[in-house]
């Protein structure tokens, strides 16, 4: 029996306008995320994804509404609630290992302590060897598992993770997929997962979140029962996909409907 | 472009130059006490070299010049570093400096004379003023452009804000401090003549004044070059400093290596 992790009840949220006219980014968007799960939020640019991601991360209040993880309300960010951004937010100015160490250092972690659990968490992204060198000398992918290890060198329960894969190639992106999923498995984190891309929200999550937009809301939640790791080309990949093509309307079934989601 | 290449093309500017010089002065618009020609001012500049007095100029006018300069940082760099993270503040602030920024220390001259007598410590302070703003505005610009992901990183790990400061903006904020600091070098070395020219007896403002008044315009453009050829030295140690820095602070140039050796 899983615990309630995250629970959002009634969200919502608009921001102002500069003629001081109020737009509706989130109604009444209701979420409940069990311990260990992996979900995926899933919908159009612009449906409020990324303002919801904040909002349970504790970096914005809602208007409206209430957020719960753990059972406490969400007042501000916390280091157990760690958010990994997509352009991953790396400190120039440190050195891979430095910026895989911030966390430990400002939990007041002793150096040599800091340094192991630090370098335990590269080999975990398979980034030993680039302890050393500064973070724009990587690549995109590269960044993005440095940023991984730094957010899960302090042990944090939930990661929050906005479109990190959005600026991979295919290929790399697949592979961040592949090496997510087992560490994923291997931590028991509790991930919510932005993404645009249909493939990767069926391959990751355990749930799939669909949002609408104008305002944002959900739509409707897809559960992918299938076991991993995952075979892209299974019937059971395609027939989850074609659901969720379908929700969107991108398919043309029977009554022709305004597509809501456009690539 | 070759190495070479950029060296002969800059050697060739300078010949060029130098050859209209002379050749303006051969035209004869002006007589050669008003128009020095190239070999004078060599002339000038080696006796002023034997006689010892062109490197004592030289160096009271750099110390003045690094005194000036290094208070203004240290004054603008925190007051920037306050201002840009404080917006409040900067609103507050923002139209005096505005209005104050664009009237030159050359204006300041009188008040700063009367205020600060005579010696080294006036043309510090028209040192200090030029290099002030610059210093501050790049400082302020600095911090109010890091990116904003930065401190949401750093409050989601749980920094306090003090930690915030000094450990993302401050390093974050460097690399355009730096640029800051650099222009203002610049800036303010224009205005070491200004300085120097009044309630001194030493430096090269006073040289360039001096040989003015005893009709020597050989020994004024002799000072002249010598302001520029400084000027250029500064500028390209700072140059070489702020990429030493840089290469510290990871800001690569793309030749660095991007696969482990
Ligand atoms: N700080 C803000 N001020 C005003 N409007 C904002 C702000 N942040 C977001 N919005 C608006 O809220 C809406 C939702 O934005 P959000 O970034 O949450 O969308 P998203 O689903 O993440 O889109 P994308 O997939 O393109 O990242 C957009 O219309 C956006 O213009
Ligand atoms: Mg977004």
């Amino acid at each position: 029996m899983a615990a309630i992790k995250i629970e959002a009840r009634g969200v919502t949220m608009a921001y102002t306008d500069k003629a001081g006219r109020s737009l509706p980014v989130l109604r009444e968007v209701t979420l409940e995320v069990q311990e260990g799960e992996f979900v995926c939020l899933l919908g159009p640019s612009g449906c409020g994804k990324s303002t919801l991601l904040n909002i349970l991360a504790g970096f914005e209040a809602p208007e409206e509404g209430e957020m719960r993880i753990d059972g406490r309300s969400v007042t501000g960010p916390d280091p157990r609630y760690l958010t990994i951004f997509q352009n991953y937010g790396l400190f120039p100015w440190r050195s891979v290992l430095g910026n895989v160490e911030y966390g430990l250092e400002i939990q007041g972690v002793p150096a040599s302590r800091r340094r192991a659990t630090a370098m335990e968490y590269l080999r975990l992204v398979g980034l030993l060897p680039f302890a050393h060198h500064h973070p724009r000398q990587l690549s995109g992918g590269m960044q993005q598992r440095v940023a991984l290890a730094r957010a899960l060198a302090v042990d944090p329960d939930v990661i929050f993770m906005d479109e990190p894969f959005g600026a991979l190639d295919a290929i790399t992106r697949i592979k961040m997929q592949e090496e997510l999923q087992r560490i994923w498995q291997q931590k028991k984190k509790t991930i919510v997962f932005v993404t645009h891309d249909i493939d990767e929200a069926v391959y990751l999550a355990d749930r799939v979140v669909l949002f609408t937009s104008n305002p944002g809301r959900i739509k409707t939640v897809i559960s992918i029962p299938i076991s991993r790791p995952r075979d892209r080309s299974s019937p059971d990949f395609a027939a989850l996909r074609d659901q969720i093509f379908t929700a969107f309307q991108m398919k043309q079934e029977g009554e022709p409907g305004e597509p809501e989601y456009y690539i | 472009m070759q190495r070479l290449e950029r060296i002969f093309l800059s050697m060739a500017g300078l010949a060029g130059a130098l050859t209209l010089w002379q050749v303006l002065a051969w035209a004869g618009l002006y007589p050669r006490y008003l128009f020095p020609w190239p070999g004078d001012v060599l002339q000038c500049v080696s006796q002023q070299l034997r006689q010892g007095v062109l490197g004592e100029h030289i160096a009271v006018s750099l110390f003045r010049f690094s005194g000036g300069y290094l208070a203004a940082a240290v004054v603008a760099i925190p007051l920037g570093l306050l201002l840009g993270w404080w917006r409040r503040l900067w609103v507050a602030v923002d139209p005096l400096v505005q209005v104050l920024r664009p009237i030159s220390p050359i204006a300041w001259l009188p008040l700063v004379t009367l205020w600060f007598g005579i010696g080294d410590l006036p043309a510090i302070v028209i040192i200090f003023m030029a290099a002030f703003y610059p210093i501050l505005l790049g400082t302020v610009t600095a911090v109010k452009n890091v990116d904003p992901v930065y401190i949401k990183v750093a409050k989601n790990f749980g920094a306090s804000g003090r930690h915030i400061l000094w450990r993302v903006i401050v390093p974050a904020a460097f690399p355009y401090i730096t640029m800051g600091l650099h222009f203002a070098l610049g800036t303010a070395w224009v205005f070491l003549v200004a300085g120097e020219m009044m309630g001194v007896r030493s430096g090269l403002g006073f040289l360039i004044i001096d040989a003015r008044n005893s009709m020597d315009t050989g020994l004024v453009v002799a000072g002249m070059l010598v302001i520029g050829l400084l000027g250029l030295a500064i500028d390209r140690l700072f140059g070489w400093l702020e990429r030493l820095a840089c290469r510290r602070w990871g800001i690569v140039e793309e030749e660095g290596s991007r696969w482990p050796r």
